[in-house]
């Protein structure tokens, strides 16, 4: 990738008509609820029972529905994990139902005018005649398919099968692999399989808690409940942020990690526990593997170093293994802020080394995971929409694993295309023209994906692109086609949650006007293809039995769980391989680790620099996240008018003592330069976070999109972006923002 | 009905946990009752400095003083202890009580010329069920169950219900989590 070359050439990129106009018709619009809330809310036709789908935790709530309209919610007491707790967009997810911008028939693009309604008829034929000819023209891999975790289990497998049987390409992912592909990887590095080792029962009874790059209270607000638990019950609590979060402002201790720096910081904690024989010599010698090429890694790591490289005080980074290695009991937990890195995987990896080190695996108390981010993170990361992946968690070029899908599938094995290309580098490669046709769905890559300029400009020279979506995105805008789909609440199925908990999700209403549940289009599509007979599903369980079989023998066995089982038990935990089989909450008790050798692994994984280190042209780092009222890409939540009135635009946090470097004040416009793009922002100052870093959440598109600036230096296993660190510079722009109510940036003009 | 206000179970309110989410306004507001008008508020208390915020609902006073100096007797304080939002055919809006509040919790809805404030989801608690704002909290800043269970929860606080504004002493039906061994709060 040549930086810079994406800079100026964001106003080539057309639109069908103005962004404003599209925005008049399709939103984003602020839903609020009437005063007196919606109708019928008292008296309801029926509750129902589901999950919300705004994060890996799925807390259980109720949807009230009232003339096949989501009108409230009420809280579900009795699910485990929450028991009536939610955040607030939790309590905001019905009004995405019943919202003026919901697309309500399929739609296609008019030069000069916009989008108009189409029939059924013409959006599949058409876009079944544009996949034969972009495929005769230019080979089946020229069409790609990109695909989203919110989707449940039986929709990410399901499409997972529709891009290799019908579609016939090898170029599927999804935006998983902008979540928690490093954990994925890391995870299959270390025991051989990707899953939470423990529920979150376990979290409660931990005697030191170590989370690392998770901003717990505001992405996973109803986990902060379990850490407050354990700490009445003594827990001992370290943070590594490079800013005090909400959780990390009360914790024990916290470390303020310089971004890019963390496998530095937990090489120099293992060098300690090495020091100090704070090991469990029994678990490393019988259960473990490359102790010692991952000790001998570390063996400089001094604490001087290590303060050097991290920023973080020696007395702290000691004192940090000091709890961690005489702990009797613990959990580490992390989470984007680790994985979102080139070095991802080598973070996940250091973290895990520590907790092998120990032992503190497959026993009470004593966990290890990454907090999957995505609705159905977990479970969507299994089944097979990943570029390199079949379902159960299948490797697509091992052979035998492709012999037991392509049995499953009733295809010959021959036919099952190979691995195709990472999210980031299939849209490259459209940019490259290599690509030529696209089909997305639960993906709004224009927003999420890092170097923005270079998305848009892609997305412009497809030859057809077509958008399932319920709400027109800011991709979806540039869409040939717009497929009217299917609202969490409008279809059904289930999700795996961040505990690796499999739960039921309960459609509470169907789709409006002439939209369609996803299920439904990907079906029709794959018999408009010709592999009708594929996918000749009677409902969202004939789907989950199929996965069921195709996950059998895999690590991520499902083939024990049954809808019935879910519903009768609150949800199954996975591995759960066969029908008598209550589920597996603790994962390694038996010691019995995934590996080809049976053993943990450990990792070494020496340190070295991020993608982009700062210099005298672009010499602050820039780090990007999330704000509670907020998910993801913001498609569904700059939607919903509390929401955003709660945090109506993305601020740049910075340090008072950096501002005070450029004469920045309160809510001053800066402008934030990096080599891939431009974008100005209100300056808030707060000493809440290092003074050598600045900070902009990513919620928002158009020229407040923060990944405007982030680089596309993918980890060269897990190829997630590194989003979390890159170097800018500042302008101070001399004026003052306008208020923040005055703010239209959730519009992403 | 089988279920009723049940006196055994007290509001608790524990400020360190409070993580600042606004789950708690915008559950408040779903109420029927409130017209999407949150009866409780968060706020930072000095966000350059720290993301600490604060929460502030009804402290349902012994003495409420909201109700003492009404001089339309809308407020009402019940059998149970619950200090009621003003009766709406009788508040004036003459703010007395948002005067009053040692709190500050009372606050006049300007465009109703009314007074709104917290009524410990009578509809709900009444039947058995815990306040909405008590049940979302993702943190256990806010939480609702008897003195028995948050001692046993949370052995390292005491629930404080002892304000002493100056020489003034207030006691109240909610409770403030404070550190093990406190007895009151003074605010002055």
């Amino acid at each position: 990738m040549v930086d810079g070359r994406y800079l100026f050439n964001n106003f080539m990129a057309k639109l069908p008509t103005s962004v404003q106009n599209i925005i008049a018709q399709y939103g984003p619009t602020k839903a609020y609820s009437p005063q007196e809330g919606f109708g019928g809310r008292s008296e309801p036709d029926k509750l129902v029972k589901t999950h919300c789908c705004f994060c890996g935790m799925q807390c259980g709530i109720q949807l009230k529905v009232k003339s096949n309209k989501v009108v409230g919610f009420e809280p579900w007491m009795e699910f485990p994990f929450n028991e009536g707790r939610l955040c607030p967009k939790g309590v905001q997810r019905y009004l995405q139902n019943n919202h003026p911008d919901r697309i309500l028939s399929p739609l296609q693009r008019i030069e000069g005018k916009g989008f108009e309604p189409i029939d059924w008829e013409t959006a599949m034929s058409r876009t079944v005649s544009e996949i034969r000819r972009i495929q005769a023209a230019y080979g089946n891999d020229a069409f790609a398919m990109l695909s989203g975790v919110s989707l449940t289990n039986e929709k990410s497998y399901m499409i997972g099968k529709f891009a290799r049987v019908a579609l016939k390409t090898a170029n599927l992912d999804y935006n998983g692999r902008l979540c928690m592909v490093s954990a994925g990887a890391g995870n299959k590095k270390a025991f051989g399989l990707d899953r939470i080792s423990n529920s979150w029962a376990d979290l409660e009874h931990a005697k030191v808690i170590m989370i690392c790059g998770t901003n717990v209270s505001e992405t996973f607000p109803t986990l902060t409940h379990y850490i407050w638990q354990a700490r009445d019950n003594g827990a001992k609590l370290i943070v590594v942020d490079p800013r005090v979060t909400p959780i990390a402002r009360t914790a024990d201790l916290h470390l303020p990690v310089k971004p890019g720096t963390d496998s530095a910081l937990y090489g120099a904690m293992l060098k300690i526990l090495v020091d100090n024989d704070w090991l469990d010599h029994d678990f490393i010698d019988n259960h473990t593997s490359g102790f010692q090429e991952t000790i001998d890694a570390v063996k400089n790591y001094d604490l001087s170093w290590a303060e050097k490289i991290t920023g973080i005080p020696a007395a702290k980074i000691m004192e940090a293994a000091t709890l961690w290695g005489k702990a009797s009991t613990s959990f580490l937990l992390h989470a984007r802020g680790i994985e979102h890195h080139s070095k991802g995987v080598d973070n996940v990896v250091g973290c895990i080394n520590l907790v092998l080190a120990t032992g503190r695996i497959g026993k009470p108390y004593c966990g290890y995971g990454t907090i999957t981010g995505q609705g159905n993170g977990q479970g969507g990361r299994e089944h097979g929409h990943k570029c390199d992946q079949l379902p159960g968690n299948r490797d697509i070029t091992n052979p035998e694993h492709r012999k037991y899908i392509a049995e499953v599938w009733g295809i010959e094995e021959k036919e099952m295309p190979g691995k195709g290309l990472s999210a980031y580098e299939l849209v490259e490669a459209i940019h490259r023209g290599e690509i030529k046709g696209l089909i997305s769905i639960c993906f709004n890559p224009l927003v999420s994906l890092p170097n923005n300029n270079m998305v848009r400009e892609a997305l412009e020279k497809l030859e057809y692109f077509v958008a399932i979506d319920f709400f027109l995105s800011e991709t979806a805008r540039h869409a040939d086609v717009v497929m009217a789909g299917s609202l969490h609440e409008e279809d059904e199925g289930t999700v795996t949650t961040a505990e690796g908990r499999v739960v039921r999700i309960n459609a509470a209403v169907t789709p409006p006007g002439n939209a369609r549940r996803d299920s439904d289009i990907i079906m029709e599509l794959a018999k408009r293809l010709g592999a009708g007979d594929k996918f000749n599903f009677e409902n969202s369980e004939a789907i989950f039995n199929e996965l069921r079989a195709a996950s059998k023998g895999g690590t991520a066995d499902y083939y024990g769980i049954t809808y019935e089982k879910i519903e009768n038990n609150m949800g199954v935990f996975w591995p759960c391989p066969t029908l008598d089989h209550p589920g597996t909450p603790r994962l390694w008790e038996d010691r019995k680790f995934k590996t080809a050798d049976g053993k943990a692994h450990f990792n070494a994984a020496p340190y070295r620099d991020p993608g982009e280190i700062t210099d005298d042209e672009y010499p602050i780092v820039l780090t990007t996240g999330r704000v509670v009222s907020q998910y993801l890409s913001g498609s569904q939540t700059r939607r919903i008018g509390k929401l955003l009135d709660q945090y109506p635009e993305p601020l740049l946090e910075i340090h008072p003592k950096l501002a005070q470097q450029y004469g920045i004040k309160e809510r001053d416009l800066i402008k934030v330069i990096t080599r891939r793009g431009e974008a100005e922002f209100p300056a808030q100052l707060v000493e809440t976070i290092r003074e050598d870093t600045v900070f902009i959440p990513y919620h928002w598109g158009g020229n407040k999109s923060a990944n405007l600036l982030t680089p596309g230096t993918l980890d060269p296993v897990s190829k997630i972006p590194e989003f979390k660190v890159c170097a800018c510079k500042l302008v101070p722009m001399g004026v003052k923002s306008k208020p923040a109510e005055e703010s239209n940036a959730y519009q992403s003009v | 009905m089988a279920a009723e206000y049940n006196q055994n179970m007290e509001f608790f309110v524990d400020m360190q946990r409070c993580i600042g989410c606004h789950a708690c306004e915008m559950a408040c507001a779903e109420c029927e009752t409130n017209g999407q008008e949150s009866m409780i508020h968060i706020h930072y208390v000095d966000r350059a400095h720290s993301v600490q915020t604060t929460v502030q609902v009804c402290m349902h006073c012994e003495d409420p003083a909201c109700a003492n100096v009404c001089p339309a007797d809308a407020i009402t304080k019940d059998s149970f202890g619950v200090v009621h939002t003003a009766n709406t055919s009788r508040c004036i809006g003459c703010s007395n009580c948002v005067l009053a509040c040692p709190f500050g919790v009372p606050k006049k809805e300007e465009k109703a010329e009314l007074m709104m404030k917290c009524n410990m989801c009578y509809d709900r608690t009444s039947a058995g069920k815990k306040p909405m704002c008590a049940t979302v909290c993702p943190s256990g800043a806010l939480y609702y169950g008897t003195r028995e269970e948050i001692r046993k929860m949370r052995a390292d606080s005491d629930p404080v219900q002892t304000f002493k504004f100056g020489n003034e002493t207030v006691r109240t039906k909610v409770n403030i989590m404070m550190p093990k061994g406190s007895t009151e709060l003074k605010v002055h």
